[in-house]
C-alpha cells in the first residue's frame, strides 16, 4: 500500500524545476505506554496549574513568556509570533552540491522520501541519477508547516531522500576537540587489533539486527494481559578486565576458532 | 515508583568491547535540543506547572499514584513496573559489543537518530586509543546493539582524529523502504536531462558545510522580538521563582575535560530542577518510555 504524501514542493536547481512530494521515512515502532491512576486505572489528563493559586489555567488564558534575565519574561503574543514565522513557499532551494560524506553524522535528524509528482517524473530520476553519478548531494533549504528547514538531498538507489538537518544551536561542535592523552598503540597490539576487525568485517546490513528489548517488553505484556505471570531473567553479572595484549591474542584465536568451524 | 536505574545520570557510561577487549567509556550527547524556549504562564506571569489529574475524582495526582500502563486492547490496560523492565533489559545492557566491522562511509544516513561522543572511563585510555586507531586505520566503523534508558539501539562506533563517535541507528523495521512509499520504478531517463542536472550540479559546487549557515534563525527572531519589547519595557513581568536554577551542563566543557582528562568523566548529572518541572520530566520519561 503506498504512503500518502506529507508535503508538495518543488525542487529548484539553478534555473531547473522538479515538482515532487515528500514521505515520511520512518516508521514509529516504539512501545508507547500511558500513564494512569493507579487506584482506578484510569488515563490520567494533563493540566496547566498556576502554583500560586493551585488552580488550573484553561488554555486560552494562557500566555507565551520568553525568559530574558532570570525571573523576568517578556510576553510575546500570538499575533506577534505569527508574524516571526517565515512565508509559506512550496520551493525547496537547492543552494549548492556537496561531497557525499561532507556532512558529519551528528548533523542528520530526520529522513523522508522523496517522490515524483506526477507532471515530474523524469526530471526526477534525472536528478537522482546525476547526484548519483557525481558522488554528491545537496544542501536544501525549504518551508514546511511554518518551519524552516536545511536538509541534505541524496540519491538512493533509483529515489532521491531529504534527510533534514540540526540546527547550529542543536550539535556540540567537535571542531576543537582533542584525543585524550592516551599512550599510542604498538605496532604488535595494532596488528592484532586490525586481525581482529579484519576477521569481523562485514557489509552494512541493518536487517540483520532486532529490537530484542522491544520484542521481549511485548511478549511480557501480552502474556501478563492473559493472567500469567511471565517468569524474569536473573540481572546480569559483570566479567573481570584482562591485559590488552592478552585480550587481542585471546580474541583472534576466538575468532579464527569460530571461523573454522562454520 | 523509584527513578529507574542509570536515569538521573546524564550521561550513559558502560564497556565497548571487541572481541575480549573491553574499551570503559562513557557516552555524550553531540546533539541537545534548541529552538526558541517560550514558557507557559498564567495572565498574571506566573508560569505553569504541569499537573496530572484523574478525571474520574478530578484530583491532582502525586507520583507515588501513577503507573505506567500498556493498552493492549481498547480501555484495557497492563501494568508495568520499573522493577519488571529493568530485569527485561539484555544481559549486557552495559555493553557495546561491537560484532562487525563495516565500511564507514557505507551506512546510509537515513538510519541516523542521534550522535555521541565517547570518552575513555579509566585512566590509560590504552584500550580507547588502539580502538580509535584501528577503526581510523582501516576505515570502518563497528556495530552493535546497546540499551541505554529504557530502549533498545543499534549503533555504529567511527573513529575521527583519534576520537571516537557513536550514532544511533532506526533498526530496520523503523525505515521503510522505497517500496513501502510506493516510489514508482525508474522510466527509461532521456541522457539529455540527466547532463542537463549534471551541469547545475557542477555549477553549483560548493564549499563543505558551515555551521554558521544552520543558525536558526526563528529563535534569534522571536528573542530579538523579546528583546525589542524589553527596552520599550512591554509586557514585561517580573515573578519570585521558587524552584532552584536548573545547573545546565556545558556538554562541550564536559567533553573537553573527560577527553583531555581520562577517567575524570562526569558520569553523574548535578541536581535536576526541584518541583513540578522536575515531576513532568519524570513522568513524561515514563510516558515515552519504549522498549
Amino acid at each position: 500500500m503506498a504512503a500518502r504524501a506529507i508535503w508538495k514542493g518543488v525542487i529548484r536547481v539553478g534555473t531547473l524545476r522538479v515538482p515532487i512530494r515528500l514521505y515520511s521515512a520512518v516508521e514509529d515502532r516504539d512501545v508507547h505506554f500511558r500513564l494512569l491512576h493507579e487506584k482506578d486505572q484510569t488515563p490520567v489528563r494533563q493540566e496547566m496549574v498556576n502554583p500560586r493559586s493551585g488552580k488550573p489555567v484553561p488554555s486560552d488564558e494562557i500566555r507565551k513568556g520568553y525568559e530574558v534575565a532570570r525571573g523576568t519574561f517578556v510576553i510575546l503574543t500570538d499575533e506577534e509570533l505569527d508574524a516571526l514565522e517565515p512565508d509559506d513557499s512550496r520551493d525547496v532551494r537547492v543552494t549548492r552540491f556537496v561531497g557525499a560524506d561532507a556532512i558529519g553524522h551528528e548533523w542528520f535528524e530526520r529522513p523522508y522520501y522523496v517522490g515524483p509528482d506526477a507532471k515530474g517524473s523524469a526530471d526526477y530520476f534525472a536528478l537522482a541519477q546525476a547526484l548519483a553519478d557525481a558522488g554528491k548531494e545537496g544542501i536544501a533549504r525549504w518551508v514546511m508547516r511554518d518551519r524552516e528547514y536545511a536538509g541534505a538531498l541524496r540519491a538512493r538507489g533509483p529515489h532521491l531522500v531529504l534527510v533534514t538537518l540540526r540546527h547550529a544551536d542543536e550539535v556540540v561542535a567537535r571542531a576543537d576537540l582533542r584525543p585524550p592523552p592516551f599512550r599510542k598503540p604498538t605496532e604488535k597490539e595494532l596488528r592484532l587489533a586490525e586481525q581482529l576487525v579484519g576477521a569481523l568485517q562485514a557489509d552494512f546490513d541493518p536487517g540483520r539486527y532486532r529490537d530484542e528489548y522491544r520484542k521481549r517488553v511485548l511478549d511480557f505484556v501480552q502474556a501478563k494481559a492473559k493472567g500469567r505471570r511471565p517468569r524474569l531473567p536473573r540481572p546480569p553479572r559483570r566479567t573481570k578486565p584482562s591485559s590488552l595484549l592478552g585480550a587481542l591474542e585471546a580474541s583472534v584465536r576466538g575468532v579464527r576458532k569460530e571461523r573454522k568451524r562454520a | 515508583m523509584p527513578e529507574r536505574n542509570g536515569a538521573n545520570r546524564a550521561f550513559w557510561s558502560g564497556t565497548v568491547s571487541f572481541g575480549l577487549v573491553s574499551v570503559p567509556v562513557v557516552l555524550m550527547p553531540a546533539n541537545r535540543s534548541g529552538g526558541a524556549r517560550l514558557r507557559m504562564l498564567a495572565p498574571d506571569g506566573t508560569p505553569l506547572a504541569r499537573h496530572y489529574v484523574c478525571p474520574r475524582d478530578e484530583r491532582a495526582l502525586a507520583d507515588d499514584d501513577i503507573v505506567r500502563g500498556y493498552e493492549v486492547r481498547r480501555g484495557k490496560f497492563v501494568i508495568v513496573t520499573d522493577e519488571e523492565l529493568d530485569a527485561l533489559e539484555p544481559k549486557k545492557s552495559r555493553e557495546i559489543d561491537l560484532r562487525e566491522f563495516v565500511p564507514a562511509e557505507a551506512i546510509d544516513p537515513i538510519y541516523f537518530e542521534r550522535a555521541y561522543y565517547l570518552a575513555p572511563a579509566d585512566e590509560s585510555a590504552k584500550a580507547y586509543a588502539l580502538l580509535a586507531s584501528v577503526m581510523e586505520r582501516t576505515k570502518r566503523a563497528g556495530i552493535a546493539t546497546f540499551v541505554m534508558r529504557g530502549k533498545e539501539y543499534l549503533v555504529a562506533l567511527v573513529a575521527e582524529r583519534g576520537i571516537i563517535r557513536a550514532v544511533t541507528m532506526r533498526f530496520a523495521d523503523e525505515v521503510r523502504s522505497a517500496r513501502d512509499v510506493g516510489l514508482p520504478e525508474r522510466p527509461r531517463t532521456p541522457a539529455t536531462r540527466v547532463r542537463a542536472f549534471a551541469r547545475a550540479i557542477g555549477a553549483h559546487r560548493g564549499r563543505a558545510l558551515d555551521p554558521a549557515e544552520l543558525e536558526d534563525t526563528h529563535a534569534e527572531r522571536v528573542a530579538e522580538l523579546a528583546k525589542r519589547k524589553l527596552k520599550r519595557h512591554e509586557d514585561v513581568v517580573r515573578v519570585e521563582r521558587a524552584e532552584e536554577p536548573e545547573e545546565e551542563i556545558d556538554l562541550l566543557d564536559a567533553l573537553r575535560s573527560a577527553l583531555r582528562a581520562p577517567g575524570r568523566a562526569p558520569a553523574a548529572a548535578p541536581g535536576r530542577r526541584a518541583g513540578g518541572r522536575r515531576r513532568t520530566r519524570k513522568a513524561t520519561r515514563r510516558k515515552k518510555r519504549a522498549a
